[in-house]
């Protein structure tokens, strides 16, 4: 009994200490607000925005709320890190398999990209996108078209949009298609552990993801056609694209900038991840028969993926929170949407502030929560 | 056990009391009679003043650091009457995105950076206008070949480039939405930022107040291949603001300003305030100190007008050295007294 209590009050005494700290910083906060007139309260959150952003997933103008403003640009935020974890990791990967490449050009042209991309400061990297490299590029009326039908322009990249007929259809043939694939990987493993036959699952998997789809094209009445973006002239000399999708240049700066960035650190990562596999485990896999192609795929990368994971995540959460960049160069973020118009119009500094750093949070905790049940399920199982 | 449950109690105690003691030093902006912000300036020596991160003729930086700009001369104006000398300023740049935030939570004492009057922000936000010292309106700059030359002209799918955090952006919106215009917005938190989009053809038009619109364009590649439409689509009433609930603060800030424009009215300039003390109006006599007591409601000598006249000079003076002659705005519009066809229009000093 007297040691629990021993152990318990240190422990209550510091809560009290942090309770009474929050408390003493709210109250500081609230009588000054008071003292400024300064209300404090969320029921701005329903009233109308009136302010319109260049970018937005879902519908929106200056007629909907603040919290859908809110939405707009957490959503904008979420588009950009996706895009960007994306390609930051499969550049990353790339880069770090070259590092250990034997070629002597390729080993060191990896190293050179890392050495140069990490080392410069990612605001830096951010303006040298959108204010230098992509301010040279052509005014809509002069662009050529890429490929014949897509236009990359200082006002934006302008591609064809995908017209669906039946859209929901060609969905479910390729729901139908990975849930019967995932049902053979079952069954193949399963014949492997009786009988020892191997089924060639690589091809049979993408015969399906192509066979179903095509089916749903010939006889689930699914049909796809393409709208074009069409230049249209505005005034004598100004010129837009109509039409299609167009991606702002400050998405794509962003996504640049951030995924060349963090994808040296990825390369890293997945270097130290290959090289912390001891060089006996791929002699003694070699030594058993396994092909080259097996000794990557079975031995080599379930040890390595789990000195890559944990380091990764780091990175991952680093490029959602470096997102918020994204406010110096005008990309409607959450940050520059409703930390900054937002907040000034309707001045409520602290409610806002606190959202937002509460949304921060909310992500990379998902993200790390997501990447965690990834590396847990990748662990060695110790029986 | 006895043992530690006193020490807790001894411990919460403490905790408690200390919590006391420091809510009661909170919040103590308020103290009677004198202003706690002159105070607090009269004992730093110098005005702490939020001005823009650059815009000529209003607040605008040179090599040296020397700020100069109607903007500017009205912290110059406040520290000549608070200080004696109007060149005891300290300078904060802020963005259209900081600068409340900077004013409330006490970093500077004066935001002096070409700001709207509006209503929401003067009831919500803890702030108080104390005067207009420049009226504006929005209206939008475009490429002279682009063969704009009114905003009738203007499309669907035009792009505008403008600043974040501003009345620009909302007036932008009730403006293409009332004509049914789809457009563009492309809004950046800096000055300079805008610019440069607008100056590479990112944008067709970039949207401000006239006069920044003016300033701006000074600062383009070719200033020539640009041009301000006629049209203006707001009112814009810039002028100096303060924090809320130091109404002494607010009088000398607001006074200070009204006795340049009204010193302009009478005829004071810089060179010629020390003669007009023996002037036979009364009402100069009074601006020049030579009469009444008029700067003891506010806790200051009797020549705290004088020392502005001397130090900053006339409104007319101020407009002419840093909006007329670098040919920003040569007319000046609005702003010419209401005695010559303007409305600068204020109270009396008496």
């Amino acid at each position: 009994m007297n040691n629990k209590i021993k152990k318990i009050i240190p422990q209550l005494i510091t809560l009290l200490f942090v309770i009474l700290v929050f408390a003493f910083f709210s109250i500081n906060a609230s009588i000054n607000m008071d003292t400024r007139g300064i209300d404090f309260g969320f029921g701005f959150l329903s009233q109308e925005s009136s302010f319109d952003v260049q970018f937005s997933l879902i519908d929106y103008d200056g007629s909907y709320s603040y919290y859908r403003a809110y939405l707009v640009g957490l959503l904008n935020t979420l588009l950009v890190s996706f895009i960007s974890i994306i390609f930051c990791t499969i550049i990353g990967v790339v880069i770090g398999v070259a590092r250990l490449s034997p070629n002597y050009l390729i080993r060191n042209t990896a190293a050179w990209y890392v050495e140069f991309f990490r080392n410069i400061p990612l605001l830096l990297q951010l303006f040298f996108w959108y204010y230098a490299a992509l301010r040279v590029l052509p005014l809509p009326e002069k662009a050529d078209a890429l490929l014949g039908v897509s236009y990359l322009t200082i006002k934006g990249f302008y591609i064809p949009s995908m017209i669906w007929n039946n859209l929901d259809i060609f969905i479910y043939s390729i729901l139908a298609s990975i849930i019967s694939i995932i049902f053979i990987r079952f069954y193949a493993k399963k014949i492997q552990e009786s009988k020892g036959k191997q089924i060639p699952l690589v091809y049979i998997s993408a015969a399906i993801l192509i066979t179903l789809p095509l089916l749903s094209f010939l006889f689930g009445n699914v049909s796809l056609s393409f709208e074009m973006p069409v230049l249209k002239k505005l005034a004598k000399t100004s010129y837009i694209f109509e039409g299609g999708i167009s991606l702002p240049p400050e998405l794509i700066a962003l996504v640049l900038s951030l995924s060349l960035y963090t994808s040296t650190f990825i390369a890293e990562c997945v270097r130290a991840g290959i090289q912390g596999v001891g060089k006996g485990q791929r002699e003694a896999a070699a030594s058993v028969g396994l092909t080259p192609n097996q000794v990557l795929k079975l031995v080599i990368m379930p040890q390595a993926l789990r000195i890559i994971i944990p380091p990764t995540t780091n990175q991952y959460l680093n490029l959602t929170k470096n997102s918020s960049l994204a406010a110096a160069i005008a990309y409607p973020d959450l940050v520059l949407v409703f930390a900054g118009t937002a907040l000034m119009q309707t001045g409520k500094a602290i409610e806002i502030v606190s959202i937002t750093m509460l949304t921060y949070l909310t992500i990379s905790l998902a993200i790390a929560a997501l990447m965690n049940w990834y590396n847990k399920k990748i662990e060695i199982k110790e029986k | 056990m006895y043992k530690y449950i006193k020490q807790l109690f001894t411990l919460a105690g403490i905790a408690s009391l200390l919590f006391v003691f420091a809510c009661d030093n909170m919040g103590g902006d308020q103290s009677k009679g004198k202003s706690k912000t002159l105070k607090n300036t009269q004992s730093k020596g110098f005005v702490r003043c939020g001005v823009s991160q650059g815009l000529p003729g209003f607040s605008n930086a040179d090599a040296s650091g020397n700020w100069t700009g109607v903007d500017v001369d009205v912290c110059r104006a406040v520290a000549a009457a608070v200080l004696g000398d109007a060149s005891k300023v300290k300078y904060t740049p802020l963005s259209a995105k900081e600068r409340f935030t900077a004013l409330t939570s006490g970093e500077i004492d004066v935001l002096s950076r070409n700001t709207t009057w509006t209503l929401s922000r003067d009831a919500d936000i803890g702030l108080t206008f104390v005067g207009v010292n420049f009226y504006d309106g929005q209206g939008f700059m475009v490429r002279k070949d682009s063969g704009i030359t009114s905003v009738n002209d203007f499309q669907n799918g035009i792009s505008a480039c403008t600043n974040i955090g501003t009345t620009t952006e909302l007036n932008m919106r009730d403006f293409f939405n009332s004509r049914g215009i789809s457009y563009e917005p492309v809004a950046f938190e800096k000055a300079d930022e805008v610019v440069a989009a607008y100056d590479a053809g990112r944008c067709d038009t970039y949207t401000t107040d006239k006069s920044g619109l003016a300033a701006q364009r000074t600062k383009m590649q070719n200033p020539d291949d640009h041009m301000v439409l006629p049209e203006t689509i707001s009112k814009e009433p810039l002028g100096p603001v303060v924090r809320q609930g130091d109404s002494v603060w607010e009088d000398i800030v607001r006074w200070s300003l009204n006795a340049m424009i009204e010193a302009e009215e009478y005829g004071i300039t810089s060179s010629n305030a020390d003669s007009m003390k023996t002037s036979d109006n009364p009402a100069i006599k009074r601006l020049v100190g030579a009469e009444g007591e008029l700067g003891a409601a506010f806790g200051l000598d009797n020549e705290w007008s004088l020392r502005i006249i001397k130090q900053v000079g006339n409104y007319g003076e101020s407009y002419q050295r840093n909006i007329a002659d670098p040919g920003i705005l040569p007319d000046r519009g609005p702003n010419e007294l209401w005695t010559k066809g303007g409305i600068l229009y204020v109270p009396p000093a008496r």
